[in-house]
């Protein structure tokens, strides 16, 4: 499978605050990438690198095996884009969007981009800034999908929209991988979407890369483990490989990493018992990984 | 094709399609020779990468519960008997295993747990005066 994309400890600030720290990021072609990471890990900081957005200051961004600073059009005329902000022209209507999308991609497929408008029940004669949120998602999403790009990078794509629009959107993924075997990298804070539209994953902690690969690799080293104790604990019990703790008194949820065997001769060492194992959901490792409790996620 | 993925159960969704269809198949709900959904329109269906759905076809095929007819579609292979037994019994185990595991919890031994399963037919052979037999 070819090379895709090829992020090489690739660093940024933004004045003194690191975005970005010796990050490195592979995807080949046909594989969807699921990016995960709380605000501020530097997911989008390293999605603008892949576009030429923001130039490598330290280390190598490579996509289609070129520097997209240097050779724009080479990049950018094969790949498709939807900003967390999607930023659009505002004074522009729908169809005069489209055009203009258009008009910068020779690959361009008029019939997809209508039969997306349609499906979306979107009027192509309303202007731009009257659009709602979820709208503005899906013009968003047919200008970057419509000249069926060989990558396809969405940022946040599913944020802050109701259910039917995360729907198209999803829907758009799958087309793209199913019909022209697409690659795509998205990035999301809902780890259920991840978790189904993703084969590769990578999770970013406060700029740095704390885990990358093929989505069943990654779920095959972590269990969650229920465990009971006949000692009343007051503070979680300190247990070999557990990355992460959660209950209270006699009974404890713990995501563990590791040998198994190793973790049950922690918990017996300490008088308890393991009642039931399964691999941990990525929700879960999440968690685990990036070092907070889901008490401190919710609150956040 | 009623397949339903959960998240919460830490198992990948790729051996939960394969589960699922295995199960299909060993309870006759799908057909030897009948056809499986694309893997595109699976993929909608589910809200799931293509990519999985491939991956979970691929295994369903080698382990002999599918076949692949070029160019055109995923069938369920003929001979279902040789899988039929050891699926039916997987399935059960597992529900074996969760059992045990909550009558552990509630301090039931398993000849406590196999007394009660014994008592349980009972009652309901008596309820409706026949065998509760799944198989007339």
């Amino acid at each position: 499978m070819g090379q895709i994309v090829d992020v090489n400890d690739l660093s940024r600030s933004f004045g003194d605050k690191v975005a970005l720290d010796g990050v490195s990021f592979s995807a080949t072609a046909g594989q969807v990438h699921g990016l995960v990471g709380a605000n501020g890990a530097g997911k989008t900081t390293l999605l603008k690198h892949l576009i030429g957005l923001l130039r490598a200051r330290s280390g190598s961004v490579r996509v289609f095996g070129r520097d997209p600073v240097r050779d724009p059009v080479g990049v950018l005329s094969r790949v498709g884009y939807l900003s967390e902000e999607r930023e659009l022209p505002e004074w522009m209507r729908v169809d005069e969007l489209m055009r203009y999308t258009q008009a910068f991609h020779p690959t361009w497929d008029a019939t997809y981009a209508r039969e997306l408008l349609e499906s979306f029940a979107l009027d192509p004669s309303r202007k731009v800034k009257e659009l709602s949120k979820g709208m503005r998602a899906q013009a968003g999403l047919i200008a970057a999908v419509a000249h069926r790009p060989e990558l396809l990078i969405l940022d946040e794509p599913s944020s802050g929209l109701d259910a039917i629009v995360r729907r198209d959107i999803l829907d758009a993924i799958v087309r793209a991988v199913a019909d022209d075997g697409r690659t795509v990298i998205f990035s999301s804070h809902l780890l259920d979407e991840v978790e189904r539209m993703s084969d590769h994953v990578t999770l970013m902690h406060q700029g740095r890369v704390t885990l990358s690969g093929a989505l069943d690799e990654v779920r095959r080293q972590y269990q969650r483990s229920r465990v009971h104790f006949a000692e009343n604990f007051v503070q979680p019990p300190v247990l070999e490989t557990a990355l992460l703790i959660e209950g209270g008194g006699r009974a404890w949820s713990v995501v563990h990493s590791g040998s198994p065997e190793k973790f049950r001769q922690s918990v017996l060492a300490r008088g308890g018992e393991v009642v039931e194992s399964r691999d941990a959901t990525l929700e879960e490792i999440f968690m685990a990984r990036a070092g907070r409790s889901r008490q401190q996620m919710e609150a956040a | 094709m009623d397949i339903s993925i959960s998240l919460t159960d830490g198992v990948t969704i790729y051996r939960q399609i394969v589960n699922q269809v295995k199960y299909l198949v060993a309870s006759g709900l799908l057909q030897p020779g009948e056809e499986l959904p694309p893997i595109r329109t699976l993929a909608l269906q589910l809200k799931v990468t293509p990519n999985t759905i491939v991956k979970a076809y691929h295994e369903l095929e080698i382990s002999g519960v599918v076949y692949k007819r070029q160019g055109s579609g995923t069938f369920v292979s003929e001979g279902r008997q040789q899988i039929e037994l050891r699926e039916r019994r997987r399935i059960i185990e597992q529900r074996i295993d969760a059992l045990l595991a909550e009558a552990h919890q509630l301090n039931f031994t398993a000849d406590d747990i196999l007394r009660m399963v014994r008592e349980r037919k009972a009652a309901m052979d008596s309820e409706t005066g026949e065998p509760a037999d799944v198989e007339r």
